[in-house]
């Protein structure tokens, strides 16, 4: 067998493609963060407090979604949506998929940070006169947000690793342009084995940049 | 312009063709849990470059996506003159990834145990193996099932992401009948609903041990 010769050059000189394709993946996980940690909160709340036949409607959401993978997800808002007259291009299905997921997770979650409360609080608010939406927005959120933070990290963490799948739609991310990267210079193993180092550093990015969210909204003792 | 109609028949192939994510999910739960048994021990062993070794491992499958994990086995081996077929890089993909989720759980697991079983263990004259085997482990055992158990629903439904290196199982038996029949909601609903066949019963297990345990955990604290 003739010996390998790793060439990282033709990777290199297309470093701009890779940057490039390193923040389409940020934006992806940072939009469908922020909409499904959304989804989460109205979730979460709507499955403690709502109506029985509403919360009911919301576990069902979150059990299919849970037990469903996420490409298949992709799949039927990709393809099924256009039946229904509602066009998108592939990055608005990618982040509405996207969001859909995370919102499921992130309902249960704060469903359990909310539970962790204890029920006194909210009685004490409720005799302090405080209306349903001041319990939540001022007694709830942030102690639930707390309790549960370690498990919502992990899953947006999952949820920037799982943006790698949105390319089998043909949305433009970091794993779509290593694909077409390989296509270009046949160096597959380099250019599979740097995308790795990059998603590797965007994960340790996000943890520290969520651990320095919780030294700054976290900042009460228990 | 739809090629075929999605009928009783093409539900029977993609119910059929469950078979292979079945199959998948399998493989990559035998060979993790195995290969994540080794990596927990060397996670806990007593000699720090083989603790790092094995955290690294976990870090480095737990910080990339499977989806280049699996394209990485599938395309980029050739460099060393290998050309699996989608089903061997998927195996072994599937294995090296679940054994590092699964290595982590247990080394929680094992963590978990009071530090005292292995003094009690060490007084006894027992080995570092032997106190893992006899005394840790099977009282681990417990507090790694729910985990365990929630894990195995990651993985199948993760085995959807082989059908992006061509293996035929049900989420690319899916889109092939998509192509043909181009009715996307009936497809993508009834793959969805097999998918949630397989995985419901897991989850609804896993949530059951997790309660079963923490009801026995206040018992012990109530008897404490």
């Amino acid at each position: 067998m003739q010996s390998y010769v790793f060439q990282f050059g033709p990777i290199l000189i297309r470093s701009e493609e890779l940057i490039h394709g390193a923040w389409l993946t940020v934006w992806f996980a940072s939009v469908s963060m922020v909409l499904g940690l959304a989804i989460g909160l109205l979730g979460a709340v709507t499955r403690s407090f709502g109506p029985r036949w509403l919360s009911a409607a919301v576990a069902a959401y979150v059990e299919l979604i849970r037990n469903t993978p996420l490409l298949i997800q992709l799949y039927f808002v990709f393809f099924t949506l256009p039946f229904l007259g509602l066009k998108l291009s592939s990055s608005a299905a990618a982040i509405l998929a996207l969001s859909i997921h995370l919102g499921a997770y992130a309902t249960e979650i704060l469903r359990a940070g909310i539970q962790s409360i204890p029920a006194g609080q909210i009685e004490a608010a409720k005799s302090l006169g405080l209306k349903p939406i001041q319990i939540v927005r001022r007694i709830l959120l942030l102690q639930a947000l707390r309790a549960v933070y370690p498990a919502l990290c992990g899953q947006f963490i999952l949820q920037l690793l799982g943006t790698s799948i949105i390319s089998a739609i043909a949305a433009e991310e970091l794993t779509a342009i290593a694909n077409n990267m390989v296509m270009q210079t046949f160096r597959s193993f380099e250019v599979y084995i740097t995308v790795a180092v990059v998603y590797f550093v965007l994960v340790q990015a996000f943890s520290l940049l969520f651990q320095g969210f919780s030294r700054i909204f976290f900042r009460w003792k228990i | 312009m739809n090629l075929r109609e999605f009928g009783f028949g093409e539900f029977s192939f993609l119910l059929l063709s469950a078979r292979w994510t079945i199959l998948l999910s399998l493989i990559a739960f035998a060979g993790g849990g195995a290969l994540g048994l080794v990596i927990a021990a060397l996670r806990i062993s007593a000699r720090r470059p083989v603790r790092m070794i094995a955290a690294g491992y976990i870090r480095f499958f737990q910080s990339t996506p499977i989806l280049i994990q699996l394209f990485m086995a599938y395309y980029g081996t050739a460099f060393i003159g290998l050309s699996p077929d989608p089903w061997t890089a998927a195996a072994i993909t599937f294995t090296l990834n679940a054994a590092a989720f699964f290595g982590d759980i247990f080394r929680g697991s094992i963590e978990a145990i009071p530090h005292g079983q292995w003094e009690a263990a060490k007084a006894l004259s027992l080995r570092h193996l032997q106190t893992l085997r006899l005394v840790i482990l099977p009282q681990a055992l417990k507090l790694m099932l729910p985990p365990t158990v929630g894990f195995m629903v990651q993985i199948v439904k993760t085995t959807s992401v082989a059908s992006l290196i061509g293996l035929t199982e049900l989420a690319r038996t899916a889109t092939m009948i998509n192509t043909v029949t181009f009715e996307p909601m009936l497809v993508f609903g009834s793959v969805a609903l097999i998918y949630f066949a397989l995985c419901w019963p897991m989850s609804l297990l896993a949530l059951h041990l997790e309660r079963q345990l923490e009801v026995e955990g206040r018992g012990r604290a109530a008897l404490a």
